[in-house]
């Protein structure tokens, strides 16, 4: 069977839909009335993108978002005028050392994770069935939209947490030793969940999903779909956790996402994918696209490597053009979504450099 | 068919494609000569939980039914035509042995030494075995007890399989773990990047002689797989330089072969006749290229130091690189060239170290670097040291190296270390007896032995059979 396409009058009406979705999103952020002190003080200083932007090809006249400006401002400058007063979430990423970037927001990860709840099947997260997330919790996104996800599907969910900047910080001064005895302790938490309670869903990340399956048998203890998402998997990683710890036996759903874009879901594989992983964003609320990481404007062709950059489009959060760091495939777009997706996600320079990644 | 073997995972005799690979490479033009699968070190884990059914397969022959399955193996490693991965291709010896040539940089001839070392190995397993069990009746361990030597005897396994990091400098260094198999044991190999050729190959053999195909693990993997292997499999050999012989130092269960600092010492009773040596000398820094941990890599005298480096340098500085099929070859090619780049530029660099010279490069005529028909090779250099504290005086590379050091014949054993193999060519009553005595030497060659020479009985490092099995008392009362 080949790998599915999607239609040019598919592709075209994605388009139109986000062109128009954009320009609803740069009035809504650069209007006074609506917009917040961030987005309002650079139109100040650069131009009024209410006027120059008029379709996703003028995005470019923006530069890349500098993340930075998370970490060094203070929250409430990213608080859009319409949603001034209402308590907002805080959610960090980074941090191994010094100040975490923060993105603020109210209801995203619901709409995100609502979404999702729709992609996933009743035979591998059956209604009311109770999840397990073993991650990164604390003050991630992540946490909160875990929990979203099992509520929508009528069910609860057990948390174990893992906190990634300790475990980046011990690998880093090549406490390996150290890193492995958290990794059991956690892994140790949830085997005693799910000895004692009746799970079927799990939330974990690839790593911690082969060190758990070391301990027990997901299967039989009752787990039908694990959602993975975090680090890198090369397809014959994902051809081991499927064949081999999840025995075909257990849905499998790879997601790539962060705190600032959400989640990307993957299509489901056949076999003529060879187990590499597509994600598509959840267009037009997200973009990826993938970039030459020389000429940051154009993008890479189909099957090539690229940079990925990430725009996020919702009336909570509006960053242009950030450089993810991460490099991918540029993938055709694949029922259901219209749009561009990104393959084999790993991290920028990983053919070059050792990069940490840990165990999470 | 393709034109290029690939050759699979075997999981404990199961064939397995894996959608990662690398290229096994000519050393010279870079064409492929293999694609060679690799895993990541989950799978090993997994398979490693089914351990005990290759055991199991093992078990059910005697070890002197699996000595004579051993014997065929050596035939077929020596004679046969084998298969060669998973896509239909064979291997002829002949084939095997260029296409070992053209990957490692081993000359045709070395190959074969290689070749004969591991089919007598092989072919001997019962005289082996003899000589590490101290004449031990083997059928105890099919009984699991008997009685022998007018004492009840019995024997169990210390793990489920013999875990194998291999290296990629010499086919021959498989020998060690051909035991195994006769004493019941499946073998988990990760084979060196350069060199899956002869592992895989002997794997093939033991399994047409009979030897159930469970009892053989081939997993090319990374380093956390290698890890998993060591650490997992209860008994383990690992070779590798001095950093990788600390990590496992204090591990029992790892058995650890690593640089051997091997020598030659020359007493002072024997030192005027040095030139009657020289021969030995010379084979003893050279054979097999001077790539073995029992190459001398460092010539210890109490006089005539600088004589003796400088005829050394004459005998191996002029030698040069030659075509792989030449019968009188004796330098290696180096399949990784960054490996070679290293230790040139580490020798030169400690050459700067007052003290040390280099006497071969009068005698080489160029560079010690070269390359010739696309190959990289290093030329044999032999370095005058003034003492025991420079830093070339004891080092072991991978070509013809070493160092000559003076020092008195009472200071010998105070500054000479670790050496795995030693030949002391004297004939004094006294210093033989503190030789016997000085713990830091593996093997002892008294007289003018070369340091290659072996003995299978009685292994220069490490008894298979003790690490493969260990004695426990027994009582029964029916």
């Amino acid at each position: 069977m080949p790998i599915p396409t999607v239609s040019p009058e598919l592709v075209a009406k994605a388009k139109a839909e986000l062109d128009k979705h954009l320009l609803e999103i740069i009035q809504w952020h650069f209007s006074p009335e609506t917009g917040c002190p961030y987005w309002l003080d650079w139109a100040k200083k650069n131009f009024d993108p209410r006027k120059e932007i008029t379709k996703f090809e003028d995005m470019m006249k923006f530069g890349h978002f500098a993340d930075e400006s998370l970490r060094d401002l203070q929250p409430e400058v990213w608080v859009p005028a319409q949603f001034k007063g209402k308590p907002f979430n805080i959610f960090e990423t980074g941090g191994t050392t010094g100040m975490p970037k923060q993105r603020i927001g109210w209801n995203d990860y619901k709409v995100d994770y609502s979404e999702f709840s729709e992609k996933i099947t009743d035979a591998h997260f059956p209604r009311g069935g109770a999840w397990l997330m073993m991650g990164p919790t604390g003050p991630r996104r992540l946490r909160l939209a875990i929990e979203h996800l099992a509520n929508v599907r009528g069910s609860s969910c057990y948390f174990i947490d893992l906190d990634p900047r300790f475990v980046k910080k011990v690998i880093s001064a090549k406490q390996f030793d150290v890193a492995k005895s958290y990794m059991e302790h956690v892994v140790d938490q949830a085997v005693t969940i799910l000895k004692h309670r009746k799970v079927s869903g799990l939330f974990t990340t690839p790593k911690l999903l082969e060190a758990l399956a070391e301990k027990i048998n997901l299967y039989d203890i009752g787990i039908r779909g694990v959602f993975v998402g975090g680090t890198s998997m090369t397809p014959q990683y994902v051809r081991f956790l499927v064949e081999e710890l999840l025995e075909n036996k257990i849905g499998f759903y790879p997601t790539y996402g962060n705190t600032l874009m959400g989640l990307a879901a993957s299509v489901p594989l056949v076999p003529e994918d060879n187990f590499s992983i597509t994600y598509y964003a959840p267009q037009p609320r997200a973009v990826l696209r993938v970039v030459n990481p020389d000429k940051t404007n154009e993008t890479v062709a189909y099957g090539e490597w690229g940079r990925a950059e990430l725009t996020t489009l919702t009336k909570e959060f509006f960053m242009p053009r950030f450089l993810e760091r991460d490099e991918v495939i540029r993938r055709a777009p694949r029922p259901p979504y219209a749009w561009d997706g990104v393959g084999d996600v790993r991290p920028f320079g990983a053919m070059q450099k050792t990069i940490v990644e840990g165990v999470y | 068919m393709t034109n290029i073997p690939h050759l699979p995972i075997l999981r404990l005799g199961r064939p397995y494609e894996s959608l990662e690979h690398y290229k096994v490479k000519d050393h010279r033009t870079g064409d492929v000569k293999a694609v060679v699968s690799s895993v990541n070190s989950g799978i090993i884990k997994k398979d490693l939980q089914k351990i005990s059914a290759s055991r199991a397969a093992l078990n059910k022959f005697t070890v002197a039914q699996l000595i004579k399955m051993s014997a065929k193996a050596g035939d077929l490693f020596l004679h046969g035509t084998l298969p060669l991965g998973d896509k239909g291709h064979t291997q002829s010896p002949q084939q095997y042995l260029e296409t070992l040539g053209l990957t490692s940089g081993l000359p045709h001839v070395m190959v074969r030494r290689n070749m004969a070392k591991v089919h007598y190995a092989l072919t001997h397993l019962g005289e082996i075995l003899n000589g590490l069990s101290r004449g031990l009746d083997l059928s105890v361990l099919d009984h699991g007890y008997g009685e022998q030597f007018g004492t009840k005897l019995s024997f169990c396994p210390t793990t489920q399989a013999l875990g194998l990091v291999m290296p990629s400098n010499s086919p021959a260094v498989n020998s060690l773990w051909l035991p195994a198999i006769a004493l019941k044991t499946p073998v988990i190999i990760k084979p060196g990047k350069e060199e899956p050729w002869t592992p895989y190959r002997l794997i093939q053999a033991f399994i047409a002689a009979g030897v159930p195909a469970e009892a053989f693990g081939f997993y090319p993997t990374d380093h956390e797989g290698a890890g998993v292997i060591l650490k997992t499999c209860g008994r383990a050999l690992i070779f590798g330089d001095k950093n990788t012989m600390a990590q496992y130092a204090h591990n029992p269960a790892i058995q650890l072969h690593g640089p051997g600092w091997s020598k030659i010492l020359i007493g002072d009773d024997c030192v005027e006749h040095w030139r009657d040596y020289l021969d030995v000398m010379v084979a003893s820094i050279s054979d097999n290229g001077g790539r073995s941990c029992i190459n001398a890599s460092s010539i210890v005298v109490p006089k005539h130091a600088a004589e003796i480096a400088e005829a050394l340098a004459k005998r191996l500085g002029p030698v040069e690189p030659t075509r792989a099929d030449d019968e009188q070859a004796r330098l290696s090619g180096f399949a990784n060239v960054k490996m070679a780049e290293h230790i040139d530029a580490q020798i030169e660099d400690e050459l700067k170290t007052p003290g040390a010279v280099d006497v071969t490069a009068r005698h080489r005529h160029g560079p010690r670097k070269v390359v010739f028909e696309g190959g990289t090779y290093l030329r044999p250099t032999i370095v005058l040291c003034d003492t025991f504290k420079h830093p070339l005086a004891h080092k072991e590379y991978l070509f013809p190296y070493a160092s000559v050091v003076q020092v008195p014949q009472r200071e010998m054993l105070h500054q000479i270390g670790y050496s795995l193999a030693v030949s002391a060519i004297t004939k004094d009553a006294a210093f033989i007896g503190e030789l016997q005595a000085f713990p830091e030497i593996e093997r002892l060659n008294l007289g003018p032995v070369s340091t290659m020479s072996i003995s299978w009985d009685q292994p220069h490092e490490g008894n298979m059979f003790e690490f493969l099995w260990k004695r426990r008392s027994i009582e029964r009362a029916w």
